[in-house]
C-alpha cells in the first residue's frame, strides 16, 4: 500500500515510550571507562612484555592500579543504572553464555585479580619496602608479591587477554542487540576495542612517561586511532549496504540528528586533530602537549555517548 | 494469540481488564491498542491491533538476561521472574517490540499470557472481556486449537518477522 501512514498508540510507558531511554548517562559513563582500563592494562603489560629490559617510570609502575580505581568507578555508575539494586549479586548466581551482560560481570571479576597481580610485579623496590613495612599488610603481601613476580610473564599475558576481553565486550554489549539497528553490526566489539587502546594511551599520555614508554604510547595511539577510523567507516558502509533499518541508522549519523555531534565531535575533534597533532609532535613539540590526549578522551567518551543514544532511539517502530 | 484485526474496535477493554487482573501500575500497560491507517484518501485502510509481548520462538530478550530472570515457561511463554531480575535493562534493549518496562519495584514487567489464569483453565484477562471476540488463546502445537483453526482459515501477519525471533501473536486480515 502506497500513501501515508497514520500510527496512534496508546502504550505510553515511562523510559520506553515516545523514545526508548531505558539507559541513561550511567551506561556510557560505564563503557567508557571500561574501554579506558582495558586500553591501561592492555598498553601497560605489551610494553613490559615486548621490552622487558628497559626500565619504567612509576607512573607506568602504578597505572594497573590507577586501572582498577577507574574501573570500580565505572562499576558504580554500572551500579547506580540498576533499577533493583539489591538483586546485584544475581549476576554471580548465573552465568548466561548468550548474554554479553553475563560474560561482562564475570570479565570485571577477573580483571580485579588479574590487573592487582600485574600492578604489584610492577611496584619497584621501594615502593614494595613501603607496603612490607606495613605490619597488617606483609603476610598477605609477601607470597603475592613473590607468586606475581615468578609468573610474571603469565600475569602480563592474562592482562592483556583480560584487557581485550574487557574492551571487545563493552562493544559487544551492545553489538548483540540485534533490535536497534543501530547497534547491529559486528564492528562494535572491535571499535570500542579500538577506542579503549586509544583512550587509555590518552590517558597514560597526561602522566611524567620517560622519552622510550611516550615513543611507545604514541605509536599504539597512532594506531588505534587509524583502526578506529577504518571500523568506522566499515560500520558506516555496513549500515549503507544493508536493509532499511540500517539505512535509517545511516541516516542518524548522515543527515539525521547525531550527524552533526558524530563528525564534529568524534571524527574531527576526537581523532582527525590529535592524530595529526600526535604526527606532527613527533617532529617538533607542539605547545599545548596535552591537548591531544584531551581531545582523544573526549571523543572517546562522545562516541558512546552517541552511538547509546541514536541505538536508543533506533527501532524498528520506525517501520510499521 | 491471534488478533482479529477485522472485529478489533479498538475500545481497549483488553488494557483495562490487564491493568486490574494484574494490578499494572498507574502509566504502565503490558498490552497496548495501535491504530493504523495506511494510504490515500478516499483509498484508506485501517487497522486497529491489539498488542503485547509476543512470547517469541527465539526470544532475544531472554539471551540477553544475565542471571535468567528471564525465561521460557513451560508452554512457551515468555516470563520474568522478579526475585531474580535486578533490573539492568538489558532484555528492554533486547526486545524489538518494546513490550517491557521496568516496574516502579525495580523488577522487569511484561505481559505473562496471564499462565496463572490459564492454569485454572481460564483464557488471559484480555482475551475473556473481549466484546467482540477478536482475541483467541491456545495451544498452536494442537490443530484442533482454536487458534490453529482460525490460522488455517484466515489470512494473518505478525509483527516484524524481519527480527527473526518468531513471534507467536498472529493478526488475522
Ligand atoms: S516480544 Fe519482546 S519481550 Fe516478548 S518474547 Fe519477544 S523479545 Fe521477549
Ligand atoms: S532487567 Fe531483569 S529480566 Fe531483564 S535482563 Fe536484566 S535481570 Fe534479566
Amino acid at each position: 500500500m502506497t500513501g501515508n501512514l497514520e500510527v496512534v498508540t496508546t502504550r505510553h510507558n515511562a523510559a520506553i515510550d515516545p523514545v526508548l531511554s531505558a539507559w541513561g548517562w550511567e551506561i556510557p559513563v560505564y563503557l567508557f571507562l571500561g574501554g579506558l582500563v582495558a586500553g591501561l592494562l592492555i598498553l601497560g603489560a605489551l610494553y613490559e612484555l615486548l621490552h622487558p629490559d628497559r626500565p619504567r617510570s612509576r607512573a607506568l609502575r602504578a597505572m594497573p592500579f590507577a586501572a582498577l580505581g577507574l574501573l570500580s568507578l565505572g562499576m558504580l555508575a554500572l551500579f547506580l543504572d540498576l533499577a533493583h539494586k539489591l538483586h546485584v549479586y544475581r549476576f554471580y548466581l548465573a552465568f548466561r553464555w548468550t548474554s554479553p551482560m553475563s560474560w561482562g560481570s564475570w570479565i570485571l571479576l577477573l580483571v580485579y585479580p588479574v590487573g592487582f597481580l600485574h600492578g604489584l610485579g610492577s611496584l619497584d623496590p621501594a615502593q614494595r619496602e613501603t607496603l612490607l613495612a606495613r605490619r597488617a599488610l606483609a603476610p598477605f603481601l609477601r607470597p603475592l608479591l613473590r607468586w606475581a613476580d615468578g609468573a610474571r610473564r603469565a600475569v602480563l599475558k592474562a592482562s592483556v587477554v583480560a584487557g581485550v576481553g574487557l574492551g571487545l565486550y563493552t562493544g559487544l554489549l551492545l553489538g548483540t542487540l540485534a533490535a536497534r539497528p543501530q547497534w547491529n553490526t559486528a564492528v562494535l566489539g572491535p571499535l570500542f576495542l579500538a577506542s579503549g587502546l586509544s583512550t587509555g594511551a590518552a590517558f597514560l599520555l597526561f602522566f611524567r612517561l620517560d622519552e622510550r614508554e611516550h615513543g611507545f604510547v604514541v605509536r599504539w595511539d597512532v594506531g588505534a586511532i587509524v583502526l578506529e577510523l577504518l571500523l568506522l567507516g566499515a560500520m558506516l558502509l555496513g549500515f549503507a549496504a544493508g536493509d532499511r533499518s540500517a539505512q535509517h541508522a545511516l541516516y542518524h549519523l548522515l543527515g539525521g540528528p547525531w550527524t552533526s555531534a558524530f563528525w564534529s565531535l568524534v571524527v574531527f575533534a576526537g581523532l582527525l586533530v590529535p592524530l595529526a597533532m600526535e604526527l606532527l609532535g613527533r617532529r617538533r613539540r607542539l605547545p599545548l602537549a596535552a591537548l591531544a590526549p584531551a581531545l582523544i578522551l573526549a571523543g572517546g567518551f562522545a562516541l558512546r555517548w552517541i552511538l547509546l543514544a541514536a541505538g536508543q532511539a533506533s527501532s524498528f517502530r520506525e517501520f510499521p | 494469540m491471534t488478533v482479529d484485526t477485522r472485529l478489533c474496535v479498538a475500545c481497549k477493554a483488553c488494557v483495562l481488564a490487564c491493568k486490574a487482573e494484574n494490578a499494572v501500575p498507574d502509566g504502565f500497560c503490558r498490552d497496548w491498542l495501535v491504530e493504523e491507517t495506511r494510504g490515500e484518501f478516499p483509498d484508506l485502510h485501517a487497522q486497529n491491533r491489539s498488542e503485547r509481548c509476543n512470547h517469541c520462538s527465539e526470544p532475544p530478550c531472554v539471551d540477553a538476561c544475565p542471571t535468567g530472570a528471564s525465561h521460557v515457561a513451560g508452554g512457551g511463554a515468555v516470563l520474568v521472574t522478579h526475585d531474580k531480575c535486578t533490573g539492568c535493562k538489558a532484555c528492554i534493549a533486547a526486545c524489538p517490540y518494546d513490550a517491557r518496562y521496568v516496574h516502579p519495584q525495580g523488577w522487569v514487567d511484561k505481559c505473562t499470557f496471564c499462565l496463572h489464569r490459564a492454569r485454572r483453565g481460564e483464557k488471559p484477562a484480555c482475551v475473556s472481556v473481549c466484546p467482540t471476540f477478536c482475541l483467541e488463546f491456545g495451544d498452536l502445537a494442537d490443530p484442533d486449537s482454536d487458534v490453529s483453526r482460525r490460522l488455517r482459515e484466515r489470512r494473518y501477519k505478525v509483527l516484524h518477522p524481519e527480527t527473526g525471533c518468531g513471534p507467536n501473536v498472529y493478526f488475522l486480515e
